[in-house]
Parts: structure tokens; sequence; C-alpha cells
């Protein structure tokens, strides 16, 4: 190869675009010849400076948190209707007629409940702050919440659980200030909400529930008054074992 | 169609390991964080909606950052884009470097906001081929696929995009002499 062939295979020589055949003659003329050679490392130092410029942008982990989200509701949701569009049709009909039950039964409002509390989950993890007080030590996080709340609440011991805390805030709900706690466990968030049981409020069952809507775990319950809801993305498994420590430590 | 979709995962499993790069590449051709979000989300939203209709064993990378490419060029800051116009692609031969030694491309190259600075002035035209090549390692043919244009296309823009990164990264070596 003459030094003006080189010259028009400098490119395909940085971006790994030879053939060996090609990768050869190249790299023999390469070193009898040093004003080739300097190219070719100029070249492929700019490709690579330009790859350790050009990799800036980061994504803000609210934006990361959003789109994953979402992507993950509305692929599994797809992924279910191309695999099993019967079933598909029949968990809509199945849907249809447990909404025409809950209209029966005068529980409307319950679902649209348990969407909002879905909500303030994810918009308190979606929050530059997604707490008020930042602390893993319920004895500091408890005493946060006097004079804000018009109840208290006694904090789970997670000593060994895999459960952290990670702090709290106060949300709202149906007009009423209730707590939020976050708790960390692995990747996942898990929010804790405490409100006031107003006697008027029969629209959830008594006991525990799970939904799945919005591919989030949820898992509510009543203790002493106070309606407690868990709401996450972890497996149900973890869910229920946070509501289980938090039942021991409102009855102790 | 409905057979295949389990054999080469979900769409989740396909598109969040390239969320951080689609990022990053959507951020460098509006040059808007919010712009850049608006973009990713569209583009995951087009390519979810589309992926009944994407076939297994195709380039799913050059796939989704073709749809992000279609989309960015509806989009505002792609309109604005669009209104620089680039010399005809195919004109022939790409002239010497006129300017800069190698060593003083070097220094400049060793600054990383020299070449940041660099690429923002690029055409989109130059900058998204030289990011496809350089950043995401695609090869020509993938470059082609993506941005839909012929392979010869791809070898010349990025030739030009070099030249005039080149010649961006060897000026701003001579300004910071001269200071």
């Amino acid at each position: 190869m003459t030094c003006g062939e080189i010259h028009g295979k400098l490119a395909p020589y940085v971006d790994s675009e030879l053939s060996a055949s090609e990768l050869a003659e190249f790299e023999s003329h390469l070193r009898g010849c040093a004003t080739c050679a300097a190219e070719a490392l100029e070249l492929l130092q700019t490709k690579r400076a330009i790859r350790a410029a050009a990799t800036r942008y980061v994504p803000s982990p609210e934006f990361r948190l959003r789109m994953e989200q979402s992507m993950r509701s509305r692929s599994k949701r797809r992924w279910f209707e191309m695999r099993f569009p019967g079933l598909a049709l029949a968990a809509v009909a199945a849907v249809l007629l447990i909404a025409s039950v809950t209209l029966l039964l005068n529980r409307t409002g319950r679902e649209r409940e348990l969407t909002e509390i879905a909500d303030l989950h994810v918009t308190a993890l979606a929050s530059s702050n997604p707490v008020d007080v930042i602390s893993t030590d319920k004895h500091t996080v408890k005493p946060w919440f006097a004079g804000k709340l018009p109840f208290s609440f006694n904090l789970p011991e997670l000593q060994g659980s895999g459960f952290t805390l990670a702090g709290g805030r106060v949300a709202y709900f149906e007009h009423s200030s209730g707590a939020q706690l976050i708790f960390d466990l692995r990747k996942h968030q898990l929010s804790v909400f405490i409100f006031k049981e107003e006697p008027r409020e029969l629209t959830f069952p008594e006991g525990t529930v799970t939904s799945t809507r919005l591919a989030f775990q949820m898992e509510t319950w009543r203790e002493g008054g106070l309606r407690y809801f868990i709401v996450s993305d972890a497996p149900a498994s973890d869910v229920h074992a946070l509501g289980e420590l938090l039942r021991k430590a409102a009855r102790s | 169609m409905a057979d295949t979709q389990s054999d080469f995962g979900t769409f989740e499993e396909l598109a969040l390991p390239l969320f951080a790069r689609l990022y990053n590449f959507a951020h460098w051709l509006t040059q808007d964080r919010s712009e850049a979000e608006d973009l990713v989300q569209e583009t995951c939203m087009k390519a979810l909606k589309g992926f009944g209709s994407f076939r297994q064993g195709t380039n799913f990378r050059a796939w989704i950052y073709r749809i992000l490419k279609n989309t960015f060029l509806t989009s505002r800051a792609g309109l604005r884009a669009a209104t620089v116009s680039l010399e005809d692609d195919e004109a022939a031969p790409v002239e010497p470097i006129a300017s800069g030694t190698p060593e003083s491309i070097l220094i400049s190259s060793s600054d990383q906001r020299t070449i940041q600075a660099a690429l923002d002035e690029l055409p989109v035209q130059y900058r998204e081929v030289i990011l496809l090549c350089d950043v995401e390692e695609m090869s020509y043919q993938e470059i082609a696929e993506t941005l839909a244009i012929p392979i010869g296309t791809v070898m010349s823009r990025l030739s030009r995009g070099r030249k005039t990164m080149r010649e961006l990264l060897s000026e701003a070596s001579i300004r910071r002499a001269c200071k």
C-alpha cells in the first residue's frame, strides 16, 4: 500500500472497519512509515478523547425512576396482551365484572383512593426531597411528627429485617394529614402511609388487601383507629413483611 | 408475531440497558435537559407501541435509535437544527487538513471541555454520526441503518465531521496559545 492508499483507510482503520487482510497490509505499512503511523495515532487518540468527553450527560434519578416505572407497567401490559389476546379479553371482561360488583357494593371510591395513594408514593420518590426528616433512627423520625399530626404511632424495630428507614414527611389524603415513611429494601423503596381512620370511611375492607394496580404492590389494614397503607414496587412478600413489622410495633 | 415475543425478552429488558446512552445521545442532539427528557420519553413510548412490528434477529439498538432520530427531526430542537444546511454529502474527496499539527490537536483533545465545546459547535448531522461511531461504537452499517442513509454518506459525513472537529480543536489550541 502507498501512503495515498493508507490515507484513504485511516478512518476505517480507527473505526475497526478493515477486513483482516486489509488490516494486515495497513499495519505492515505503518511499521515502516512514521508519518502515516503518527496520523493513525492522532486519529485514534482523538476518537478516544471524543468518546470520553461525549459520555457527558446522565439522566437525573427522578427521570430514570419515572421512565422505569412507566416502561415496566406498560411493557407488562403489552406483553400480556400480545401473548394472550384471548386472556386479555377475558381479563377485561373480568375487570368489568368486578367493576360492576364493586359498583353494586358502593365501593367506587376504593380504586380511586388506592390510585391516589400510589400517586403520593410516586410523587414523593420523584421529588428532589423525598423526605422532610432524613434519618434512619426511629427516635428522630417519630418525635419529628409530634405536633404535626392529630395522632401518634409506633415505628417498627428494623434490626436484622433488611429494611432501613430513609425518613418521613407529612402527606395529605382525603383532606386530612398523615405520616408518610419511606423505607429502603435492597434497590426498592417502600412508602408507608398512616392516617387517622374516619368513622365514615368504610370503603376499604377490614384486614389486608393486595393490589397490583399500576405495577405496585399495596397492602392496607386498620389498627388502633389508624389506617395503614404500604405501596412499593418490591415483591408482595416484602411488602407483607414490612406490614407484619408495623402491626407488631402498633400492638407493642 | 405473538410467539416470537417470549424468545427474546420484553421491551423493558431490551430498552432499559440502553436508557442512559439514549439519554446522552438525545441530550447531545437537543442540547437541553428537558427537551432531551421529552425526546427519550416519546421515543420509548413510540418504540413500545411499535414493538410488535420489531422483528426478532434485527438490530434493536439501531431500531430504537432510528425512532429517536426521527422523533428528534419533528421536535422543536430538530426543526431548529434542520435550518443549518450541509454541503452536498456525496461531494468528492475531503481536502487535507489545513491547520493544526497533530501535537497541538492532541493537547486540545486532552481537555474535555474543549472537545465538548467543539462538538456543540458541529452541525447536528456531523455530531450525530460522530457520536454514533465514537461513543456508541456502532459499525458503519449500523449507523447507516439508524440514520437511514447509505454507507457512503456515513463515511463522508464522518470524514467531514472529523475534519471540522480538528479545525475547531486546533483553533481552540491557537486561541489558548495566544492568551
